[in-house]
């Protein structure tokens, strides 16, 4: 169910630019990593090479490895398109498919694997909307548009639409960043009981939110505009939050940054 | 917005002689004055135009109408001059829907085709270049078209019809009995080519137009390139894909000099789309008009009304396609 990650030496590239230097770094199964970090840090882009999601965009390529358990998602052989089933995401603004209802919004991840008996796809969208703590809000109206939503809403969509494939690793690209501070609790809480079962990797530009939702905690930094990022450290959250080993942390966190 | 707001006692009284107040809406500048009238005025002119040419065709279609001696509708037959005229549209109806019918099926689906090609399969060296040869193949003129389609086309279609005479002759619809290509079939051919350009650009720049975050969503769930552009790319570029057809059809629909070139024109409904004869709204009027006199002239007006007529149903229908799933998007 789920995975550990071990990046080893990784930088990503757009072109020529390099947008993240040799980061190397763990992460534990059934635990909620963060990443913090200014903007244009690479923290997101260090994400997306997590699950090949860097290489869509034109000139984005990737040097070094990642282990998933011991499996290497930039070996030779590997298919992107099978890393994604397992490496799900949730991505910064609500993606519904505008077009699907919310019944196949959650199915449209299983209908790729080739779940198309009716009654599964029933049980798995039921089990995956209470998964993500959506099924009371939504149940009576599966077959009407998910973009109907309110924008809470239609993240925990996204995040039922993520777990319903039974990914290994589950990554969050700024999940709240577009919710107002009920939904970003809603979801939040969700994070806490994913982490029983998902191993969850999440950006987050709100430190308070790293502090209440993680486990560990990656502090990532650039040199300079236009310098690759780098991961400065990575640590127990408690221990960044209250006595970090690097000034640079310290100095981010409380407010002395730049 | 009342007059009453420069009653305020902290807001600065209003610049020189100005009659109304600083935040009045009626205060407009001369730009902005001058170009809601230019808008305006074009938007009535608009309508004014269409009302004159609706009225036109109506009025000369009601004279010919009402001097014909025989069913307007079910007629096998144009002959508008004389004592007693007799003149139908039924082979012209036909011979217009089915070829426009056959160039929408031919030309939908390779434009399609075409279009996702540029806008998510090829390379961008290759993209940009192939848009413009798609471009540049909306600019030749009809009569080129027409001049290939006779001169080329039409010699070297024998070998299709042959091979669609063998396997589909059965059901009558594409039996073949020799003789030159100049039929219903072949100009839905051409037809299809001639449209391909419009279909393919306006698919194109809709298909451009996605929005990544959905594409993203769908390769994060692990959907391979065709699978991505069957969640997240079609369904967003249907109502465009509509559009685009709709605008081919109307170019099918009201094609002249190219049918007139290749078609050898008779007044009658062949069973078979492979033989030769057959005519069309436009082809008709363009092959008649010089030679008409007044009466013949209403007659061939009438039949551009219905025309119209069909072009507005089709247009019609298509919106209500559209607007069916519109809770969707």
């Amino acid at each position: 169910m789920a995975k550990r990650i071990d990046v080893s030496g990784l930088s990503a590239f757009y072109g020529n630019h390099k947008a993240i230097d040799d980061i190397s770094m763990s992460v534990e199964p059934r635990s909620v990593t963060a990443f913090i970090g200014p903007s244009g840090c690479g923290k997101s882009t260090f994400l997306r090479t997590l699950n090949r999601m860097h290489e869509v965009t034109p000139g984005g390529r990737v040097e070094g490895k990642v282990l998933l358990d011991d499996e290497d998602l930039y070996g030779p052989g590997v298919d992107p398109v099978a890393v994604r089933r397992t490496v799900g995401m949730v991505f910064q603004r609500p993606n519904p498919f505008p077009t699907m209802s919310i019944f196949d919004n959650v199915a449209a991840g299983l209908r790729l694997n080739g779940t198309t008996k009716k009654s599964d796809l029933t049980d798995i969208v039921e089990r995956s909307l209470k998964g993500a703590n959506l099924w009371n809000e939504v149940k009576d109206r599966l077959n009407k548009p998910g973009s109907g939503l309110s924008g809470g809403q239609q993240q925990r969509l996204c995040i039922a639409r993520a777990i319903a494939v039974e990914p290994q690793v589950l990554l969050m690209d700024e999940p709240c960043s577009a919710l107002d501070p009920i939904s970003t609790l809603a979801v939040e809480d969700l994070i806490g009981e994913l982490k029983e079962r998902f191993t969850i990797v999440i950006v987050t530009h709100n430190m308070q939110q790293a502090a209440r939702v993680s486990d560990r905690t990656a502090f990532f930094n650039l040199s300079a505009v236009g310098q690759p990022g780098t991961l400065v450290e990575i640590d127990d959250t408690e221990r960044i939050f209250s006595n970090p080993s690097v000034q640079a942390t310290e100095d981010y966190i409380s407010g002395r940054f730049g | 917005m009342t007059p009453s707001a420069t009653a305020t006692p902290d807001a600065a009284p209003p610049p020189a002689a100005a009659p109304d107040s600083a935040v009045s809406g009626k205060a407009r500048r001369p730009g902005d004055r001058i170009f809601l009238g230019l808008s305006r005025g074009s938007g009535i002119a608009l309508l004014v135009i269409m009302a004159a040419i609706a009225a036109f065709l109506t009025y000369r279609s009601v004279l010919a109408i009402s001097g014909d001696h025989a069913n307007f509708f079910t007629t096998l037959d144009w002959n508008a001059t004389g004592t007693e005229p007799k003149f139908g549209i039924a082979v012209l109806a036909f011979g217009t829907v089915v070829s426009a019918l056959i160039a929408m099926v031919i030309a939908v689906p390779v434009a399609v085709g075409i279009a996702l090609f540029i806008s998510h399969y090829a390379p961008r060296r290759l993209a940009s270049p192939l848009g413009y040869v798609i471009d540049l193949l909306a600019a030749v003129p009809s009569i080129i078209y027409g001049l290939w389609g006779a001169l080329f086309l039409v010699p070297h279609l024998g070998g299709l019809y042959g091979w669609l005479d063998d396997y589909l002759g059965w059901t009558g619809v594409f039996s073949y009995g020799g003789g030159a290509a100049r039929s219903l079939f072949t100009v839905g051919i051409l037809l299809a080519i001639m449209i391909l350009p419009i279909v393919t650009s306006v698919s194109r720049e809709v298909f451009l137009q996605a929005p990544r975050m959905h594409e993203e969503a769908a390769l994060a769930l692990g959907a391979t390139r065709w699978e991505v552009i069957r969640m997240s790319v079609l369904p967003f570029g249907r109502s465009g894909i509509i559009s685009a057809s709709m605008l081919g059809l109307g170019r099918a629909l009201g094609e002249t000099m190219a049918v007139a070139t290749v078609l050898s024109p008779s007044f009658l409904i062949n069973t078979s789309l492979l033989d030769p004869g057959g005519g069309t709204f436009a082809q008709n009027i363009a092959a008649k008009f010089s030679e008409a006199d007044t009466f013949g002239q209403d007659a061939l007006i009438a039949s551009g009304l219905v025309l119209f007529v069909i072009t507005l149903l089709v247009n019609g229908a298509a919106r209500l396609i559209i607007a069916r799933r519109k809770e969707y998007s």
